[in-house]
């Protein structure tokens, strides 16, 4: 196929609104095409090619290098460990005054130690001419351990968890009455565990670097969900000035959090450039990936409940365990989403975690929430069951009209018009609530139903708007597309703010030389850019209002900008009254083009933005709970022989603001609940409890769920939107994989009678 | 991966003396299993010898009705084929729950046979297994052996055969062929894969310079109705839990005919000679049907990871049976 993509000019013709149609990305044709490049695509004069040698023991000192079979290998140009590596600074502390220190996978100067801090860490990093050669020679390099003791076992060590300190990001605990005594004095209570295996995100395109030294200038190409911060770490690892070094990310072969830290491969690709002066890429193989990336957590969760006999909740307790590497790691915020989810006057909630010689843990698509919704909403089913109610009912007897714990108003809260909408399609009704009731032949039937829950955020971004004489515009952001469709949104709100058609604009991210985005994560991408976008158009405009005025022909002559309506690739006085077009005003004006900026990319500008950005997220968090809510409805068979779980049914209805494109946003939305899918029925790290190694680093036999195992998944969204957000649109990357788990085993106990508490649900767990 | 010398055998006689020429050589075909194993270096061969020009491409029928495969024939042809599909249907759903569709179209028939166990540890450098390096001692005794065989394991490997293509043959009666430069022997397929016992690493009673050249199938019992059910994790693209192949045949209400086979659950593809004794001539019913599988799986030994396959391998036995039964009654 060689279609070429055309942008026709606007001149003269009608515009509409583009926000909330299904525009196809307009990336899609690169992609499906094979002409979209990747990290490991890029061609250099003189490229190279690095392998990793990864440690095979969990804590411990390297006593013995011998790297003469490796250097031996054709075509190998260096073989670099810390014998032989170059300084390199360490990672920085996290300051909250530079939010690029929160960037770094581990605390470990790679190669720049000889301690050993988890299975898996590279200790050495091969150079050669090939791929081939480059691997042959890492699996040569003979590296001698003195092990000192490790503690790797999740279930042995949660034992030595320590409560969570509360940040003003993250609480890590909340005590609100007393929940504990709620509970005991409840006409009926449930008092159940969870638990929740490791995770790992297996994007498609596993992660993948190539660097190129110039001097002192550095190219990086690297899918990435933070390019800013990967810039100021790099420069700061490696001594530059973080001005001269680029980091390009047009293309980003899915991450969902697994790629928004620098991990081991991008800095020691980095060094491997230094140290031969060539080009060097670095594509990890799968296996790589699982030993130098962090997933998600295991979690062990505890959930009591306590309620009268006509279902008013009383007590909510939900405290949870959860592991970090002891060379970084985050806690994750499991119990988020009881925070604000019932209506309950007693409510105790206490995240705990424990530091393990294991490699640091990460962000997972709605880390906390997608594992903490779990239990919550397992739980929630449990206690529907105890008060013989319907667990939709239990919810909206419960739903809040603030939040629970401080009295904060809700922003935006549909949860009671998503049920409605969800058991209206899904067809609840016809559920039969006895478990085992509803058999089809040999299958066990069963219906589940849970909350789908995730906070909303919004970060900063710099954004210029560029609109040229021939009414053309570019708009340029920093901003990372890992197959949201992030570009195809923003060129659809910068449509509508400036009235021109939707393929006059062209959107340029991805490139760390942009005015500086906001990291893709959080589900706060399209929001925080859309926000500058938007002030930046109304800056455009009043630019192009500024010139029209200077001219006694013009039509706009004499009005104000709140006067004009954006359309038809131009300013108007409202629906019907006299303006121009912008290829009249700037041609009258001698001009090719105009611009407007928001923020300012200087250190000046960037610590100001960086101060402005924590106090409106301060201030906006003393003011509102904002976030996106759901209900997620799904119909399970199990084979009443072997205990198999087919899904067979899914509805999802959720409550995310304005949706900005029907395509996009539904494919985000099935995408969550695959995800979900394969974290309730088959999703599992086995990490050896007696070595602390990862045992199942493919595709093989870690089991993501396959086309035959997801049913038909319809997909509803309210579109109201959040008065509180840019254009009212709500983030909606992880708000779909939140409920799912729950609703599937809600559904199973339906089907069966049994209830699985321990992720995944596989078949043994039912026979 | 290490570099190793690539030959391309044009016929049966130059391949066959390409290995006895070069010991520690190995013949490639769809390379689907081989190629992963270099990758890993847990194969080290010096010489891989190309056999994808050998002319055993075909599926012919026999004289008594069987069928004779090639050993070159690609899993989805034979998985497609009308002679199988209209006289051992069994054999292609058993082709077809395997793998994925690319690997079927690559994977031949003889390549499948020679699969090696999908063991965490097998594939794993870093761990000890003594089938990958005799003498090491067994990481999935005490580790994760979830996928492990509870049916003619030692104590010193619990690994599976992970075919299904085999357990389908297994109850087909199916006989391999071979050819080396002793000449040419034949094989039944059950009698082809040895058990661990104290030296796993031996995996069949194949020499190392016999190639297979064909697999034959017996006719069909007729009148009976057949099946393979697989039990996995997800629905596609999974190893079995347990898989059950069976044929069966009843005559005024007694079993007249059956033979069964068990993969997942096993160091070979597991024909479960003591059910078949336990169900011939007996009643066709529910409790014959748990009785046979009971005397199979009394021999049965357990790891707390795989326990439940014995009570797995019970259920899907007599569900498959029992389906079998209701298909027959009906026909």
């Amino acid at each position: 196929m060689t279609d070429v993509q055309t942008r026709e000019l606007p001149a003269g013709r009608t515009t509409g609104r583009n926000v909330g149609r299904p525009i196809d990305r307009v990336d899609g044709t690169a992609k499906t095409t094979g002409a979209a490049r990747y990290a490991a695509e890029y061609p250099y004069p003189g490229l190279t090619h690095a392998a990793l040698v990864h440690a095979t023991i969990s804590r411990g000192r390297i006593t013995s290098v011998d790297t003469a079979e490796a250097a031996a290998v054709p075509g190998v140009l260096a073989v670099i460990t810390h014998l032989n590596a170059p300084a390199m600074k360490p990672p920085p502390p996290v300051s909250p005054l530079n939010l690029s220190t929160l960037v770094s996978g581990t605390t470990v100067n790679y190669l720049n130690t000889d301690e050993v801090h988890w299975d898996g860490q590279p200790v050495g990093v091969v150079v050669a001419e090939t791929r081939e050669a480059a691997l042959r020679a890492a699996a040569l390099v003979r590296v001698g351990y003195r092990e000192l003791p490790a503690t790797v076992d999740f279930a042995a060590g949660q034992g030595d968890a320590r409560p969570e300190k509360s940040s003003p990001i993250q609480p890590g605990a909340v005590a609100k009455g007393d929940a504990a005594a709620a509970i005991a004095a409840a006409a009926v209570s449930v008092d159940v565990r969870y638990t929740t295996p490791p995770h790992h995100h297996n994007a498609i395109e596993p992660h993948a670097t190539t660097a190129v030294w110039d001097g002192d200038r550095l190219t990086v190409h690297e899918g990435s969900q933070s390019i800013a911060w990967m810039r100021s770490h790099l420069a700061l690892r490696f001594g530059v000035p973080a001005a001269g070094v680029r980091v390009i990310s047009p293309y980003v072969g899915g991450a969902f959090g697994g790629k928004g830290m620098v991990w081991a491969g991008t800095v020691l690709t980095v060094l491997a450039a230094r140290v031969t002066g060539r080009p060097v890429r670095l594509a990890l193989t799968r296996e790589g990936v699982y030993r130098t990336v962090g997933g998600r957590t295991p979690s062990a969760q505890r959930v009591a409940l306590g309620a009268s006999a006509d279902g008013a909740l009383t007590g909510l307790i939900h405290t949870s365990v959860t592991r970090t590497g002891r060379v970084g790691g985050m806690p994750e915020q499991v119990t988020s989403a009881s925070r604000h989810l019932y209506d309950v006057p007693n409510i105790t909630l206490q995240q705990a975690t424990v530091p393990l010689d294991l490699l640091s843990n990460t962000a997972m698509r709605a880390p906390g929430e997608s594992i903490g919704t779990f239990a919550l909403e397992a739980a929630i089913d449990e206690l529907a069951c105890e008060l013989d109610m319907d667990p939709i009912l239990l919810r909206m007897r419960n739903e809040p009209a603030r939040d629970p714990v401080d009295g904060k108003r809700f922003a935006h809260r549909m949860l009671r018009e998503a049920y409605a909408l969800g058991a209206e399609r899904f067809g609840w009704p016809e559920r039969t609530p006895r478990p085992g009731s509803m058999r089809d032949g040999k299958w066990l039937v069963g219906m589940g139903v849970a909350t789908a829950y995730h906070p909303s955020w919004q970060f900063s971004a710099n954004v210029t708007v560029r609109l040229a004489a021939d009414g053309t515009v570019v708009v340029r952001c920093g901003f990372h597309e890992m197959g949201m469709g992030g570009a195809t949104a923003q060129a659809q709100i910068a449509a509508d703010a400036l009235g021109v058609p939707f393929e006059a604009v062209r959107v340029e991210y991805g490139d760390s030389d942009l005015p500086t985005g906001p990291a893709a994560g959080g589900s706060a991408q399209t929001a925080s850019v859309a926000a500058g976008l938007l002030a930046a158009c109304e800056k455009l405009k009043r630019s192009v209002l500024a010139l029209a005025r200077r001219s006694g022909d013009s039509p706009l002559r004499g009005r104000r900008p709140h006067d004009l309506q954006a359309r038809d690739g131009g300013l108007w006085a409202g629906a019907s009254g006299p303006g121009e077009t912008y290829a009249a005003i700037l041609g009258r004006a001698g001009r090719a083009s105009v611009e407007a900026r928001v923020g300012s990319d200087t250190r000046a500008g960037e610590i100001l933005g960086q101060a402005k950005f924590i106090a409106k997220f301060l201030r906006d968090r003393r003011r509102w709970v904002k976030a996106a809510c759901g209900a997620q409805f799904c119909e399970v068979r199990v084979d009443s022989d072997t205990g198999e779980v087919r899904v067979s049914r899914w509805v999802g209805s959720f409550d995310v603001g304005t949706v900005i494109n029907a395509k996009t946003t539904a494919g985000q939305l099935r995408g969550g609940i695959v995800m979900g899918i394969g974290m309730a029925l088959s999703e599992e790290t086995l990490l050896d409890p007696r070595t602390g190694r990862i045992m199942n680093p493919n595709l093989a036999e870690y089991h993501v769920p396959v086309h035959a195992d997801i049913p038909p998944i319809d997909v509803h969204y309210l579109n109201e939107p959040d008065p509180t957000m840019p254009l009212g649109l709500i983030g909606v990357g992880e708000v779909s994989i939140t409920g799912v788990a729950a609703a599937i085993s809600n559904a199973v106990y339906h089907a069966t009678g049994k209830r699985v508490r321990d992720l995944p649900i596989t078949l043994d767990k039912l026979l | 991966m290490r570099p190793f010398t690539y030959l391309r055998a044009p016929d049966v006689a130059t391949a066959v003396r390409a290995i006895s020429a070069e010991p520690g050589a190995k013949f490639i075909g769809g390379g689907t299993n081989l190629v992963d194993l270099l990758r890993e270096d847990i194969e080290q061969p010096g010489t891989v010898i190309d056999i994808t020009g050998l002319p055993l491409t075909g599926v012919e029928e026999l004289p008594d009705g069987g069928i004779r495969i090639g050993a070159l024939v690609r899993n989805s042809h034979l998985a497609a084929h009308r002679l199988v599909t209209t006289r051992y249907p069994m054999l292609s759903q058993a082709i077809l729950s395997g793998a994925s569709p690319q690997l079927r179209n690559m994977a031949t028939t003889g390549g499948n046979l020679l699969q090696r166990t999908r063991c965490l540890y097998f594939y794993d450098g870093a761990a000890a297994c003594n089938k990958r390096e005799p003498g090491s001692g067994c990481d999935a005794i005490g580790g994760f052996n979830r996928q492990h065989g509870v049916l003619g394991v030692s104590d010193d490997c619990l690994a599976t055969h992970p075919s299904d293509m085999c357990v389908a043959l297994a109850a087909l009666d199916a006989t391999v062929e071979t050819r080396s430069e002793h000449g040419v022997r034949r094989i039944p397929l059950v009698d082809l894969h040895r058990l661990p016992g104290t030296t796993p690493h031996r995996e069949t009673v194949l020499a190392a310079d016999e190639l297979i050249t064909a697999i034959e199938l017996p006719p069909p019992p007729s009148g009976a109705v057949s099946r393979y059910r697989k039990v996995r994790d997800r629905a596609s693209y999974a190893f079995a839990l347990v898989s059950v192949a069976a044929v069966l045949k009843v005559r005024d209400g007694s079993v007249s005919t059956v033979r069964l086979a068990l993969g997942g659950v096993a160091p070979k593809p597991w024909r479960a000679y003591a059910a078949e004794r336990a169900l011939l001539a007996a009643p066709a019913t529910e409790e014959s049907f748990t009785r046979a599988a009971e005397a199979e799986l009394t021999a049965a030994t357990a790891r707390p990871g795989n326990a439940f396959k014995i009570e797995l391998a019970r259920r899907t036995i007599v569900a498959t049976l029992r389906d079998l039964l209701a298909e027959g009654s009906a026909a």
